[in-house]
């Protein structure tokens, strides 16, 4: 039994096997694309261990298929046994062995890519400082209350959690918090003062003038998931009441497009007040202590900031091709008590302590257009450096196999000239 | 005998005289247009000649780079055929004329019918497929509004009477916008129009700030100075390219101006420009016919640019010689002539036919790599920018490793095989062009000499050679099963021929990919993001590590391994054009049906070559026959080939 498995998984069948599945998922998960939106077909197709049901061109197929886990895994281990059991050293096949060390490095190295990377986004108007970034697909509920005059104490449950819905607590919460629901999209409509006839879906907050929907899930890029939830909080002495928590308060760009709506439903001076209504942060006052509740892209504290001094974006004359986003930010740090300024820019991320920027998106300010907005793409990935020593070997190997290979038939086919002539 | 051994020089030399004599500029009699094409302007964010603007805009509109005013005759009855430049300058200075040209290229016949555009006839002098302005500018209300409504759904799911429709759109407002480049579309006597704005100004400007000031005003001059702001404003709307160089000190020598702009910019009291006044005694002597003083102005502007803007002239003149070389075309044509006489070759086994293909593929390999470096000199890019050059760069690899296996083995294989994949690839640059500038600047995210250099070269390396592979595969299967000159020895060869070069595709596709992962890291932070460009390029690594691997262990032999490499070019068309058909992801190029089934229909004809490499031995006109006796199980072509010349015995059978 072992024998065979042995042998099988030490097998070039099963190599080749494993290659032409690979290839299926690429080219069935890339289709898929056109359907399913970039990112869920990465998680469904690539970043999992097997598929079920794929679509292409718009149908759905009940087709069971590999997921790129598991055909990554069986190539390492594949590569790696066979290794074990044939192993032999040879200068003949240094490239061969060069080469598919590079591989499994590849392999390996997307693996803890994976695993350990993390993408944020890092937004601000010129002039602002930041010292988070914000993950752009997953929110988190965050109770937040004054610790003492500067410094605020954040507790926040990840959007994992609330998906699942109960109850939730918390040792520096005086109150539990019950999830009674999460909706991964959501719509937010002004309850106008004559037309409500629904009870308030929350008792407590916002929802005395806003009522939210929930809505599809968009798997569209250029589309955006806001979510909404309802919960309870409950004290030592009973309820405190229910709120409904949104994203959408915590979202510049889908407030502004929000207000805009407004104003052009209800004219500027009513879209302002309902704005104000809206964006009024939700609070609860608990044994003297004061609460504010909100849901906002989950955020990464770091222990720096940076400063957006100045954005430049360059276009080609006459047209409207972008040929240059700039960025000029300063660093400021307080444990190494740096201080200083630099430019991030296409192809020129900044890597700084363990984290890259890159120039990710460039705007103006909603509300002043004279000022310049940027969005950076904050990264951290510890296996960076993979891919490139893996290439490097690959490319050495592959080319000194090649090298071998051809100086041999050349010698080959000069003897053959020579005999032919002879 | 001597003029048999020496004819492949010979044929060389004669296409060579044929391209050279090609260069020479014609010679200009009347209006010296050629001259004219040389001006630089800024269009599409880069400087270029009006030459250039003339064949890209035509190109976009008619779809040929020269303009047939009588097209409903046929090719013997001669009919009148202008180069681009006649054609732009008379839009740019004598608008009435053009717009009776047939020049709006509309094939879609629901388009046409919407349009109620006229019938093809002789009598009515109409074609069916071209027509003018004048034609479709009783409809331009019902274009405009079709072209609204499908301006605001998603370009992916548009029908192709939408895209249609969109099209024409596009080429009407490029038209628009010449028409208003040197000025106000409606002038019939520019020059002197403008000398009356100029002395208009004055009392133009004082009569505006008198009514502003609610004083009394002259209501003539004002209504006559308010009426010339809106037309000139009009003119700057439709953003026609900047021909105004600046004359500022403190500006920036790449702020040129279009001309409306100039305009207004005088009537607030700049000083009017002296481009503005060249150009305009340009067009008043175009307009009424007089050569002398329009080649006099021309040669006048000129000068006056030569003191300030001498490397902008120079870039603009070296851009309307590398117009006029048109070197990728004219290698596409050596290649063809190199394609027919090296498959002749196998058949009548002359060397001589054989050694004057690789003699013109050598000629065209020069042209083609003079185009390519000129090109890349014009640019100051690395030889691939866009796909148009990809396709240029794909041909010129597969020539060069085509000629190296020439050289190698002397068959006439390899330079078949660089014939056809050079004439296609340029026939597919040919098409590609066609949307427009192949040398539009890139944009900020490409913007970068260095990935250029490397991962889009290597990577484009890595196409090449997969359908380097993939084509000698069609040799074997197509020699072998229609003709008789597919002995073992040469199968054998082929079969060489095809591993070395997969091992290449391999080394060369991976490498790019990897590459373009770096970059993608270098650039957003993450080295593998599935997106289809990427994907696609993945998929032809494996493809050929799979091909590589299978050989190893015995899977394959000779006819699998031609098969795969078959499948090589499948996989290869689908990664270059296929994945920017889904119109998703960061490499995506917008949607292109034509080219859709043109990959289709080249993906079927493989499909339908390898069904021919399955067939069993006794279908192929080279195997049958010969070795009935020695016949193993299909597939298995390399133990079983007969050796020309050698008839199995019963002993071997």
């Amino acid at each position: 039994m072992i024998d065979t498995l042995w042998k099988i998984l030490t097998s070039l069948r099963l190599t080749v096997t494993l290659l032409a599945f690979g290839i299926l998922l690429v080219f069935v998960g890339t289709v898929a694309q056109a359907d399913e939106g970039l990112y869920t077909a990465q998680l469904r197709y690539f970043k999992h261990w097997y598929v079920f049901g794929i679509t292409m061109f718009g149908k759905r197929l009940p087709v069971p298929l590999p997921g790129g886990y598991l055909i990554g895994t069986l190539l390492v281990l594949n590569l790696v046994l066979t290794y074990i059991k044939r192993f032999k050293f040879n200068t003949r096949t240094i490239g061969i062995h060069l080469t598919h060390i590079g591989i499994i490095l590849l392999l390996v190295g997307q693996l803890v890519t994976d695993i350990f990377s993390r993408e944020s986004q890092m937004r601000f108007v010129e002039g602002e400082s930041r010292s988070f970034s914000d993950n752009p697909m997953d929110y988190e509920l965050v109770f937040l209350t004054d610790a003492d005059a500067q410094n605020q104490k954040v507790v926040a449950i990840p959007e994992a959690r609330l998906m699942r819905e109960g109850e939730v607590r918390h040792p520096e919460l005086p109150f539990t918090v019950s999830v009674k629901s999460y909706w991964k999209n959501s719509e937010p409509a002004f309850r106008a003062p004559m037309q409500q006839n629904d009870p308030p879906q929350a008792s407590q907050g916002i929802s005395k003038n806003f009522d939210f929907r929930k809505s599809a899930v968009t798997a569209k890029m250029e589309d955006k998931n806001v979510p909404a939830t309802l919960i309870e909080l409950t004290g030592p002495n009973g309820s405190l009441g229910t709120w409904m928590a949104s994203g959408w308060s915590a979202d510049e760009v889908m407030l502004t497009a929000l207000r805009r709506g407004w104003e052009r439903q209800f004219g500027a001076q009513l879209a302002g007040k309902v704005f104000s209504q809206f964006t009024e942060p939700q609070t609860v006052e608990v044994g003297g202590k004061k609460y504010t509740l909100a849901l906002r892209p989950e955020r990464y504290y770091l222990p720096y900031s940076i400063t957006l001094l100045k954005t430049t974006h360059e276009i080609y004359r006459g047209t409207d091709i972008p040929k240059n986003f700039q960025s000029r930010v300063r660093i400021e740090n307080p444990r190494t008590s740096e201080n200083r300024e630099t430019d991030i820019f296409m192809n020129n991320p900044l890597r700084y302590e363990g984290l890259t920027y890159y120039q990710y998106q460039m705007g103006r300010d909603e509300i002043d257009a004279a000022r310049g907005t940027s969005t950076l793409q904050v990264v951290r990935n510890p296996g960076w450096l993979t891919p490139y020593a893996g290439c490097v070997l690959v490319a050495a190997g592959l080319v000194f196999q090649f090298l071998i290979h051809l100086v041999g038939f050349i010698n080959k086919r000069k003897a053959g000239a020579v005999k032919a002539a002879a | 005998m001597l003029m048999k051994k020496n004819a492949p020089w010979i044929l060389v030399a004669v296409m060579a005289v044929w391209f050279l004599g090609n260069l020479r500029a014609p010679k200009e009699t009347d209006f010296a247009l050629t001259e004219f094409g040389r001006l630089p302007l800024v269009f599409n964010g880069r400087f270029q000649p009006m030459d250039s603007l003339a064949r890209n805009s035509l190109l976009q509109i008619r779809e040929k780079q020269t303009i047939n005013l009588e097209p409903w005759k046929e090719w013997y009855e001669k009919p009148v055929v202008l180069p681009a430049v006649n054609w732009l300058a008379t839009v740019m200075m004598n608008p009435e004329k053009t717009d009776g040209w047939p020049v709006f290229r509309i094939d879609h016949p629901e388009l046409i019918a919407l349009l109620k555009l006229p019938a093809k006839g002789k009598e009515q002098q109409q074609d069916g497929k071209h027509f003018s302005w004048n034609n479709i500018q009783p409809a331009i209300e019902t274009m405009e509004k079709e072209s609204k409504r499908i301006g605001k759904t998603e370009q992916t799911s548009r029908t192709p009477f939408e895209q249609a429709v969109m099209k024409l759109h596009t080429r009407l407002i490029l038209y628009m916008r010449l028409k208003n480049t040197l000025q106000p579309q409606d002038a019939r006597d520019w020059a002197r129009e403008l000398t009356e704005f100029e002395t208009l100004i004055g009392p133009g400007v004082a009569a505006a700030r008198a009514q502003q000031a609610g004083k009394p005003f002259d209501q003539a001059v004002f209504d006559r100075f308010l009426g010339l702001m809106q037309r000139f404003d009009a003119m700057a709307r439709f953003e026609p390219p900047l021909v105004v160089p600046p004359h500022h000190d403190d500006r920036a020598r790449d702020e040129w101006m279009r001309m409306g702009d100039v305009l207004i910019e005088a009537a607030r009291g700049e000083k009017l420009q002296p481009a503005a006044k060249a150009y305009a005694s340009m067009t008043s002597a175009f307009r009424q016919g007089r050569s002398a003083d329009f080649n006099r102005a021309v040669q006048d502007y000129r000068a006056s640019l030569a003191p300030r803007f001498s490397p902008e002239l120079t870039k603009a003149s070296r851009e309307h010689f590398f117009n006029r070389m048109q070197p990728f075309y004219n290698s596409m044509v050596i290649y063809v002539l190199a394609f027919l006489l090296a498959c002749f070759s196998w058949f009548n086994l002359s060397d001589g036919l054989r050694r004057s293909a690789a003699g013109l593929i050598v000629l065209g390999f020069v042209i083609h790599t003079t185009g390519l470096i000129f090109r890349m000199w014009l640019e100051g890019r690395p030889p691939v920018t866009n796909l148009y050059s990809s396709a240029i760069f794909i041909g010129w690899g597969a020539v060069v490793l085509g000629m190296v296996l020439e050289r190698f083995f002397k068959d006439g294989i390899g330079s078949v095989v660089a014939s056809a994949v050079g004439f296609i690839s340029l026939i597919i640059a040919h098409h590609l062009s066609q949307t427009g500038d192949t040398m539009e600047m890139m944009r900020a995210v490409l913007d970068t000499n260095f990935w250029l250099a490397t991962h889009v070269v290597v990577v484009t390396l890595g196409y090449a050679s997969t359908f380097v592979a993939g084509f000698l595969a069609l040799v074997y299967i197509l020699r072998g099963v229609f003709t008789r000159t597919l002995s073992a020895e040469t199968g054998k060869a082929l079969a060489r021929m095809v591993y070395g070069i997969i091992c290449f595709a391999t080394l060369f596709s991976f490498v790019g990919t990897v590459l373009g992962g770096i970059w993608a890291d270098q650039s957003w932070g993450r080295f593998w993001g599935w997106d289809p460009k990427e994907n696609g390029a993945l998929i032809i690594v494996l493809w050929n590590v799979l091909i590589l691997h299978s050989r190893m262990g015995g899977m394959i032999r000779e006819r699998g391994l031609m098969n795969m490499a078959i499948v090589g070019n499948i996989v290869t068309s689908w990664s270059w054009f296929g994945v920017n058909m889904l119109g998703i992801g960061l490499h995506s190029y917008g949607f292109m049906d034509a080219a859709f089934w043109w990959l289709i229909t080249f993906v079927a004809s493989q499909l339908v070559i390898m069904g021919l490499g399955l067939l069993p031995d006794r279908f192929w006109a080279s195997f049958s026959g010969k070795t009935v006796a020695a016949k193993g199980p299909a597939g298995s072509a390399e133990k079983t080939a007969p050796l020309a010349g050698k008839k199995p015995t019963p002993a071997q059978a």
